[in-house]
């Protein structure tokens, strides 16, 4: 078997973005129009501002982010057409397609339990509480691979300080959308939904953890969790909730669907830890994408920002 | 034409490996090739370990005892499949470290059942060919072939072990393997059941006499 060692893409083959982009806001527009006229949304709907932010769409004034890592960034193809959306399907190349026309606006998201004030937002609303920000960072699956990602958001936690929580709130809650209609993937009980995750109030409120949403300074693109999404790098995956409408703030620890799905697997900690393994794969190295061969997974992911959160804690246990 | 049959049938099955690797040389395999390289080819070893356990009951079921004709080439295409699929298990995931192979042959279940059903496969491909059959006689032959039905329930298993939640697949192939075997125990079981139904039924007339 001839086994060629993967190249990089040649910039030639690249279709450059602004001609991808404009394929996608003519397809897209299309789509809308085509929307309206079967929904009967008004023409007021088509150009307000917040029906047109559509994946793909630049977003300007990105600041830089020191959180940014330097490695080689995983093509936007990949990153686009190889994705754990259970939602849409359990096939990593299927969400692409299937959530081409999943609608993120309008949306709102809620923010409830031990807050001062309980109440919804809208996305849009919630994407101006700062200014954005690219941070490239690092993205590591339980499954054992890997990508490099140039996120577009900022630290989760100012959503959270304005959301004023109380003091006894310990815990914070991302619930992703529940819509069968739209997303193919709930109609099968694979996973309980809709998908809940969950973060220590003190792992939310570290800087890193981002609430993101956009990538390759655009508009996220549905099949990687459009409109908002939290990225917390320093964990697997799984751990990064999308699509979120809900952001409850709770006093006992959530139980996150995975958890729930196989709980000798998927903990709630789930951070990045190459000395502990998935009780059915070794979790010591990864696959990036695009490489040949193997990389050492690093513990927390590279991050070890985060790892004064876990001092004294038995990460074996709280894996 | 079994000869021809069996040109048509020897290329149909190398398509799926030329496709991987036209696949790989103009980079059409996804973002993560080497992983759709290691699922292709477990998926065809399955799939054509559960085409030559078909054999059997399509030959009596539809009346074809020339199928058995193929038997043979198919069975050593599911072990060709098995032999590409642990090369880049042992290749791609583990580069050629022994040491490592062993540890996750011992350590992980599904990679014990895998390797199990992958090994199995061994004696039958060596002794595949028409000298074995006749050096182990037919008897032996096949009871030691039996060992495909082992390795076919083993690879099946390995399949639904490895998958994180959506169990649908392994399922389906489980259902087919059910299937086949299920065909094979009726036919052991039923002449069983006759004989029994016979003797007694001739007792009964015994004692009526």
């Amino acid at each position: 078997m001839l086994i060629k060692k993967a190249e990089e893409v040649r910039s030639s083959e690249i279709t450059p973005q602004d001609l991808y982009l404009n394929r996608r806001k003519f397809l897209t527009g299309t789509a809308i129009v085509g929307a309206a006229a079967v929904t009967g949304l008004g023409i007021k709907e088509l150009v307000s501002p917040s029906f047109a932010a559509r994946a793909g769409e630049r977003i300007d004034g990105l600041q830089k982010s020191s959180f940014s890592t330097t490695e080689k960034i995983t093509p936007y193809k990949d990153v686009t057409h190889y994705n754990n959306y259970y939602e849409f399907s359990a096939e990593k190349e299927e969400p692409a397609e299937l959530a081409k026309n999943f609608r993120t606006r309008p949306w709102t998201v809620t923010i409830d339990g031990t807050v001062k004030k309980k109440q919804v937002l809208d996305v849009d609303t919630i994407i101006k509480f700062a200014s954005p920000e690219e941070r490239i960072y690092r993205h590591r699956c339980v499954e054992g691979w890997s990508i490099v990602v140039p996120w577009v958001g900022f630290s989760l936690n100012e959503l959270i300080k304005r959301a004023e929580p109380l003091g006894q709130a310990k815990f914070v809650e991302f619930t992703t959308i529940l819509d069968r209609k739209q997303m193919p993937g709930q109609t099968r009980s694979v996973l309980e939904w809709p998908y809940v995750e969950g973060l220590r109030m003190d792992e939310a409120m570290h800087p890193l953890a981002l609430l993101c949403f956009g990538m390759y300074g655009a508009v996220l693109p549905n099949q990687d969790g459009a409109p908002l999404r939290v990225v917390v790098p320093w964990k697997y995956g799984f751990k990064s909730a999308k699509a979120i409408v809900r952001i409850r703030f709770t006093e006992k620890q959530p139980t996150n669907t995975w958890n729930i799905a196989a709980p000798r697997e998927y903990g709630f900690y789930s951070n990045v830890n190459p000395s502990v393994d998935h009780p059915r794969w070794s979790q010591k190295t990864e696959r990036r994408l695009g490489e040949f061969f193997k990389r050492p997974t690093l513990m927390f992911n590279g991050y070890d920002q985060v790892a004064g959160l876990y001092s004294g804690m038995d990460l074996r246990k709280n894996y | 034409m079994i000869r021809w049959i069996k040109v048509g049938i020897f290329i149909a099955f190398l398509i799926p490996l030329g496709r991987l690797g036209w696949g790989y040389y103009t980079q059409n395999l996804g973002a993560n090739p080497l992983e759709k390289i290691t699922h292709t080819t477990g998926d065809w070893t399955l799939t054509l370990l559960l085409v030559t356990l078909s054999v059997t009951p399509l030959r009596k079921l539809l009346g074809i005892p020339a199928l058995i004709k193929f038997r043979r080439m198919l069975g050593l295409f599911a072990f060709f499949y098995a032999c590409l699929h642990f090369t880049t298990y042992i290749w791609l995931d583990k580069f050629f470290n022994l040491h490592e192979m062993l540890v996750d042959v011992a350590k992980r279940k599904f990679i014990t059942v895998g390797f199990t059903a992958f090994v199995l496969l061994i004696p039958l491909a060596a002794t595949s060919t028409t000298g074995w059959i006749r050096r182990l006689g037919g008897k032996r032959w096949q009871a030691l072939h039996r060992l495909i039905y082992v390795s076919a329930i083993a690879g099946v298993i390995h399949y639904l072990w490895l998958v994180k939640a959506d169990i649908r697949k392994p399922l389906e192939y489980g259902a087919v393997l059910a299937l086949l075997l299920g065909y094979r125990v009726v036919l052991w079981i039923r002449p069983a059941i006759q004989k029994r139904g016979s003797v007694s039924a001739a007792r009964i007339a015994a004692t009526a006499e």
